[in-house]
């Protein structure tokens, strides 16, 4: 313990060299490994173990015990399917051609089915394979929340990264399955691929008159910079109060010490508030929940309930105004619907009304 | 009172960087300093700015609210205070707040003994706002492109400007920068779930503390980063996802002027292709 931690008045002065900002593990710990504490009866062995000295660096240097068990093996099956089919269908895409497949990857992708198949079943090569796909990794990912839920509980642990989990899940089956269904057509789910979904993203904003007017998703980017700037926080209060062993949140949520008092003073001081140990961890897993949960609910509602975004907020008075700048512009397409004309080109002189 | 019941012992002088002793004192839970003063100075003014500006405008409707840097044509010159010229002040306002803010942070976690993580992860978050206000707008040779304070209005700037590049998605930094927001949030869920779990475990069950957070990390998926590591992971994340996010917008108009899909043409024309 320091003498004089503050460093102001007699005695030692501690050090805020770089040392002391607590980035990297200066001391590795060498000897017999950590098994774990026993598991709840009726569950398997635990897996090898060894040591990590560049995991090491930054957090522990231990790899291991994983636990595998039944439902760890279904989900890596199921998983391990969807992944093939999708990489097989893509590598399928490029002619079989291996150079073109690595070349071509960030472009290839797995589509839905197209709209004129509603939500039948289509034959395999026109969207059978992608719903094939997209049911094992649901699969997959079920069978992997199942495992989340019951590794806490074989410890005698809560089950709260399970629950968040289901809310990220939430989102998953939002995008790939029940807005598809809403909508009555696959073709609205996400393709797998990486610019391909990119361009999905693009699209629904594009198609569903401009995303950023849902207030939904102004509340998922919300929780999703809050979390960054929660993380950034709490994450930054530890390491900064790490000298006083700061990283013992448990215990000290029980039984404070001075890494506590520290950290609670430094917000109490700077912003008038503090959590506490328990409750900055209760701040953090809902703003990560609610990232996911209100994104879903932004997304559902997008092409269900409200057919254009933009449109939405006039009506509700949000849309601001601004200034013309330039001179007035006919949208061809408005001007297409008020006239019964085809013609794609504006007349000279139109003004928008 | 606002003072916790441990608060006493660690009131004391010193760890200020500027100024002495003369604002080292506290208002109510609010640690005050040279820093404190000014970051007040810089928001009443701002604020008043703010509140100026919008009574120029033609709604006090929230979310409608818009207030724009100057016209292109002024290019990177002073504006009259209605064309513009509020918004400088207000940014400058702004900037020395967020600033001031930060240093106070810096002289509070000295008070305290502390490292200064929190005081570099603003600065961070402040270089990303400085970007997109400053940096840019004057690498681009005019004020007129920075984004304008509104609530809406701004979302209406980030579009506008993701559509200049056609699709901002392709943007390398910025799928970094997503990569790293998204992954902060699924890690601060995983570290706050897995404190909650131990503190928080089933009837009848005793608290749990680091070794059950380890064990369950490790049978779950092998690594368990552990209780220290995990802060230097979260927090490392969120840094991050800030200078990327301030690096993506960087690139787009100062370094690359094309939609952002073109840029990856490079991968498609390397030679061993061929």
């Amino acid at each position: 313990m320091l003498e004089n931690p503050s460093g102001f008045g007699p005695g030692p002065k501690p050090q805020f060299g770089i040392e002391y900002q607590n980035l990297f593990n200066r001391v590795q710990i060498d000897g017999v490994l950590d098994r774990g504490p026993p598991l709840a009866e009726g569950n398997e062995n635990r897996g090898k173990m060894r040591f990590s000295w560049l995991l090491g660096l930054i957090g522990n240097n231990q790899l291991g015990p994983f636990y595998l068990g039944p439902l760890g093996i279904a989900a890596f099956v199921c998983g391990f399917i969807a992944f093939e089919i999708i990489g097989l269908n893509m590598f399928a895409s490029v002619g079989w051609d291996p150079v073109q497949f690595v070349r071509q990857l960030p472009w290839l992708g797995l589509q839905p089915p197209a709209p004129s198949y509603g939500l039948h079943i289509p034959p395999l090569a026109e969207g059978g394979w992608w719903l094939m796909a997209g049911f094992f990794l649901t699969l997959a990912i079920m069978l992997w929340w199942v495992r989340v839920y019951r590794r806490a509980r074989a410890l005698g642990m809560g089950t709260h990264i399970a629950w968040a989990f289901a809310s990220a899940i939430w989102l998953y089956l939002v995008d790939g399955f029940l807005r598809p269904v809403l909508m009555g057509s696959w073709s609205e789910a996400v393709p797998f691929g990486i610019f391909p979904h990119l361009d999905w993203t693009a699209s629904i904003s594009i198609r569903y008159g401009n995303l950023y007017y849902n207030p939904f998703h102004m509340l998922s980017i919300v929780f999703l910079y809050g979390s960054a700037l929660l993380f950034a926080m709490h994450g930054g209060t530890i390491l900064a109060t790490g000298r006083y062993w700061a990283e013992r949140e448990v215990e000290l949520a029980v039984d404070r010490g001075t890494a506590v008092e520290r950290g609670s003073l430094f917000w109490r001081w700077v912003m008038g508030f503090n959590a506490t140990f328990e409750s900055i961890h209760r701040w953090a897993i809902w703003f990560a929940i609610l990232c996911t949960l209100t994104g879903g609910i932004g997304i559902l509602l997008t092409g269900t309930v409200v057919d254009n975004w933009y449109l939405w907020g006039v009506k509700h008075g949000i849309a601001p105004a601004y200034p013309r700048v330039y001179a007035p512009i006919t949208d061809p397409g408005y001007l297409r619907g008020v006239t019964g004309s085809t013609s794609l080109v504006a007349p000279t002189g139109a003004v928008h009304p | 009172m606002s003072m916790m019941n441990y608060e006493h012992k660690y009131r004391v002088r010193g760890g200020t960087l500027v100024g002495g002793d003369l604002f080292d004192f506290w208002a109510g839970p609010f640690y005050v300093g040279f820093f404190g003063v000014t970051t007040m100075f810089f928001t009443i003014i701002g604020v008043a700015l703010i509140l100026w500006a919008a009574s120029l405008g033609p709604t006090w409707n929230i979310w409608r609210i818009s207030i724009a840097p100057p016209d292109l044509s002024y290019g990177l010159a002073f504006a009259p205070l209605r064309e513009g010229g509020l918004w400088q002040l207000i940014t400058v306002c702004a900037i020395g707040a967020f600033v001031s803010w930060d240093l106070r942070m810096i002289e509070i976690a000295r008070k305290l003994g502390m490292g200064l993580h929190t005081p570099i992860a603003y600065a961070c978050a402040i270089t990303a706002y400085i970007t997109l206000e400053v940096i840019r707008p004057v690498l681009m040779g005019a004020w007129g492109n920075a984004f304008p304070y509104g609530i809406i209005s701004h979302l209406d700037w980030v579009s506008n400007v993701g559509y200049q590049y056609l699709q901002f998605h392709y943007n390398p930094a910025h799928m970094i920068a997503v990569t790293f927001f998204f992954t902060t949030t699924f890690v601060l869920a995983m570290h706050g779930g897995a404190i909650l779990s131990a503190l928080n475990p089933p009837e009848g069950e005793p608290v749990k503390g680091g070794g059950h957070e380890d064990a369950f990390f490790r049978d779950l998926m092998v690594y368990s980063i552990g209780p220290l590591g995990i802060h230097r992971l979260g927090w490392f994340c969120a840094i991050n996802a800030g200078l990327w996010s301030a690096l993506c917008i960087l690139l787009s108009g100062p370094f690359w002027t094309r939609g952002w899909p073109e840029w990856w043409s490079w991968w498609l024309n390397l030679p061993f292709w061929k």
